[in-house]
């Protein structure tokens, strides 16, 4: 048995038989990024050792007969969220020698069922892209072909799942950073509504998108996963105290009857591969079979998502980045002045995507230009949020492509970063509106690249997107 | 939108980042493309429209404002963070100039 590609509930399973033992796993998965890692490049830090001594320690609790869910079971995280006492770098230079204080809560609560840490995964730098190009610890390989980007900002975080180099990982996504990776490597991978898990712990980039969400084989793992994540956290006042469902039994019912809604706008994109459209609408039929009933909608405002996105992100996100100055953490380049010492040691640790961030959201931002931009992005980020209340009341969820187009080769857009945030056209919309979405993967282009189909729910919806991902999957 | 070498120097410093001069001229040429794409906004009326500042429908979230315990060894592991210090404190460069 080749223990590192299980999922989540096989893992589980296995242990919990006493098929194996969980140091058997790590070691499994271990194993198999020492043997991938220098090509896929999908983790920065390897924890080998906390690793073997966490099983370890699972193993005992799996003796002792204390099991949860996560007992035992191995998983990588991205190296924008805090692990306390694990080296944490955000992909950045200027981060290069931090190790975190402090820990996520998603990541405490996961670690608290005895799940075990194999490292940290590469990432956009402070999750800034859409490639995995923009890591300063060199770009992640898609591990269906090399020659292609695994997506971003969460890149090594879904090319690890896919590779089969940990059994989940945990990631972030602000404006569609869990989703485009996960179709671009064809993992499942779910965006939470703003506010269900707590981001305490994320380097943050934009306060207001910011999410933490799981990568994972299966939507029922994904749905697991869900479930020990989500909840209100006193360490992040946006967080939410509504009632967890219990995700994974929901995820599992029928779901003959349900509304299907099909926006328009996402399979009338520039650019937009036909293959992967003919895809998601093969599996829209699928549905329909089952007794859902389909229903084109409009999202009229979906073109001008990514403007409004790319205004209210870069203005919080230069606000947020404003802490890394060289002088409390990090890697400081010691100068003449005070100010130099900031200037040349974020000059230094930040990467080109950062700055180019940074200085976007600054203008937007600065005297004269605050209204025209920022505020009226404001105003543009009301109108997406209620196009999706409108369709909302009309139908339960929305099925589109998750991209409208496979993984790009590495290279292709690097050099051209309009057309790099035009890959998230599709991705945007709901991060604007704070609802939840998820990728599932739905078999492969002529290209052999993996299709991603995106659910998108109402706020708060996460059973009803689960239900329905869940179904699509198990009818690949 | 053009943004020109001048708007960039002046971002750039308010944002402190040191930039050489030709990644000045290629962040200028980038960010006026950015942002003549951003103009588009300009097409949406929003003249009824109030802006959205956050999704949670939350508001007033307080909490009591309490010191909280902190262990010996987290204060520790903050300060092992410092790039310079002396002793167990923070050295900063100087921030007020003597004239």
């Amino acid at each position: 048995m080749e223990l590192h590609t299980l999922s989540i509930a096989e893992a589980r399973k296995g242990l919990d038989d006493k098929q194996f033992s969980s140091v058997e796993l790590t070691q499994a998965c271990l194993a198999r990024i020492a043997q991938r890692n220098d090509e896929i490049n999908a983790f920065i830090t390897v924890t080998e050792e906390l690793a073997l001594a966490e099983a370890q320690k699972a193993d005992k609790r799996i003796a002792q007969g204390e099991v949860e869910m996560l007992t035992g079971i191995p998983f990588g995280v991205k190296d924008a969220i805090c692990v306390q006492g694990v080296r944490t770098t955000g992909a950045a230079k200027i981060l290069d020698n931090y190790t975190a204080p402090y820990e996520a809560t998603v990541i405490t609560r996961i670690r608290k069922q005895g799940a075990v840490l194999l490292g940290k995964q590469n990432c956009d730098g402070f999750s800034h892209g859409a490639s995995n190009e923009n890591s300063m610890y060199g770009p992640v390989k898609n591990p269906t072909d090399t020659t292609k980007v695994p997506g971003g900002s969460s890149g090594g975080s879904a090319a690890a799942v896919a590779d089969n180099q940990c059994i989940f990982s945990i990631g972030g996504d602000t404006g569609g950073s869990i989703r485009q990776p996960a179709s671009f490597c064809g993992v499942v991978g779910m965006r939470p509504s703003y506010g269900r898990n707590s981001r305490y712990g994320i380097m943050a980039l934009a306060s207001s998108l910011d999410t933490i969400g799981p990568f994972a084989k299966t939507v029922e793992d994904a749905a697991v996963l869900m479930e020990i994540m989500a909840g209100h956290d006193p360490k992040d006042a946006t967080t939410v105290a509504d009632h967890i469902p219990d995700y994974r039994k929901k995820s599992q019912t029928d779901i003959a009857g349900l509304k299907i809604g099909v926006p328009k706008e996402y399979f009338s994109q520039d650019g937009a591969d036909q293959e992967v459209q003919e895809r998601i609408y093969q599996n829209i039929e699928a549905l329909e079979t089952q007794g859902c009933s389909i229903v084109e909608v409009s999202l009229p405002h979906t073109k001008y998502a990514i403007a409004a996105y790319y205004v209210l992100m870069s203005s919080e996100d230069s606000s947020n980045l404003a802490r890394l100055d060289g002088i409390r953490y990090g890697v400081q380049e010691v100068q003449d002045t005070l100010y130099n010492t900031y200037s040349n040691s974020r000059a230094e640790g930040f990467p080109e995507e950062v700055k180019r961030r940074i200085m976007m959201g600054t203008y937007a931002l600065s005297a004269g230009y605050y209204d025209a931009y920022y505020k009226k992005a404001q105003k543009v980020r009301t109108c997406i949020a209620q196009d999706f209340e409108t369709v909302f009341s009309q139908v339960d969820v929305l099925v589109s492509p998750t991209s409208p187009f496979t993984a790009f080769g590495i290279g292709e857009k690097s050099q051209d970063p309009l057309s790099m945030y035009l890959a998230d056209v599709l991705v945007s919309p709901a991060s604007l509106a704070g609802v939840p979405a998820l990728s599932v993967p739905v078999g492969a282009a002529s290209n052999g690249l993996p299709i991603g189909l995106q659910v998108i729910g109402p706020r708060l919806g996460e059973s009803c997107v689960l239900q329905v991902g869940h179904n699509i999957f198990n009818n690949q | 939108m053009s943004i020109s070498r001048s708007d960039v120097e002046h971002v750039a410093k308010l944002a402190r980042i040191h930039l050489s001069e030709s990644e000045k001229e290629y962040y200028a040429e980038q960010l006026s493309a950015i942002f003549g794409y951003i103009d588009q906004l300009n097409e949406v009326d929003t003249t009824q429209v109030e802006g959205t500042v956050q999704v949670t429908g939350l508001s007033n979230i307080a909490r009591e404002d309490m010191v909280m315990e902190c262990s010996q060894d987290v204060v520790q592991d903050i300060q092992n963070q410092f790039p310079q210090k002396s002793c167990d404190l923070l050295q900063v460069k100087q921030i007020l100039s003597d004239t």
